[in-house]
């Protein structure tokens, strides 16, 4: 699992790249968080079309970056997001409070 | 679900780098029934839900072992049995609940509703003490046996 992350006018985009699962999660959560304490976005991005797997981990970890962004008013959506993740996301009703294209 | 034309069990320690290696082995064996993309999808998801239940839940700061098996039916149908000798799940209906979780923070609670999305038949038993026994199945749309 990679993180990388780009910024333009207000906006983090952040990347996901590989598999996400239990064993990546920690890791891409705490990456997430300070990328956005750091740059305090007005809007951030998820790319998820970099990941080739997600299971209920990812689940937990859009669920904390969406906490994050509410913490500093910043607006998130999910982009590129995989048929396979996009179901694990529909399935715990995630796309009813974040944007998931 | 007919006869077993195929089957292997695998043991490993409840690591959590061996999630990879359960799923992707588990959907590479399924894939003799000639699955669509979309179920052997479904299949690593879902048994990466249920290794992951023995690494956090079942050996919660411990190490154990775990076993998983995968059966191939005659009829199309794969059955996966995951089980572990951890601490045991005190009220399973509770623990099958969405949302709910013993884990950390990187927990959604979501495993077992995920397991029962993307599986057609799903059994959970516990005992308290002695480990939890994951069994799940899906019949495929294969287009031939082989």
């Amino acid at each position: 699992m990679t993180v990388n992350h780009s910024l333009s006018d207000g906006l983090v985009r952040i990347e996901l790249h590989g598999e996400l699962g239990h064993h990546e999660a920690i890791t891409a959560m705490q990456r997430i968080n300070e990328i956005i304490e750091v740059h305090l976005p007005r809007r951030v991005q998820l790319d998820l079309a970099g990941l080739s797997f997600m299971d209920s981990s990812g689940i937990a970890v859009v669920m904390r970056t969406l906490r994050g962004c509410c913490d500093i008013g910043a607006a998130l959506s999910l982009q590129g997001t995989p048929q396979q993740a996009r179901r694990v996301l529909s399935a715990a009703g995630v796309d009813k409070v974040v944007d998931i294209k | 679900m007919k006869n077993i034309i195929n089957e292997f069990t695998v043991r490993f320690p409840s690591r959590s780098a061996n999630e990879s290696f359960a799923r992707s082995a588990a959907a590479a064996f399924v894939a003799q029934l000639d699955p669509t993309v979309e179920e052997l999808y479904d299949i690593k998801t879902a048994v990466s839900e249920a290794v992951t239940n023995c690494i956090v839940h079942g050996y919660r700061d411990t190490l154990g072992s775990i076993s998983m098996t995968v059966r191939l039916y005659e009829d199309g149908t794969a059955e996966i049995i995951v089980r572990d000798r951890g601490c045991g799940i005190a009220d399973v209906k509770l623990a099958r609940e969405p949302m709910f979780t013993t884990g950390g923070a990187d927990r959604s609670g979501m495993g077992f509703t995920i397991m029962e999305s993307f599986m057609d038949k799903l059994s959970v038993r516990s005992v308290a003490g002695w480990g939890t026994t994951v069994k799940m199945s899906k019949r495929l749309t294969r287009r031939e046996a082989k």
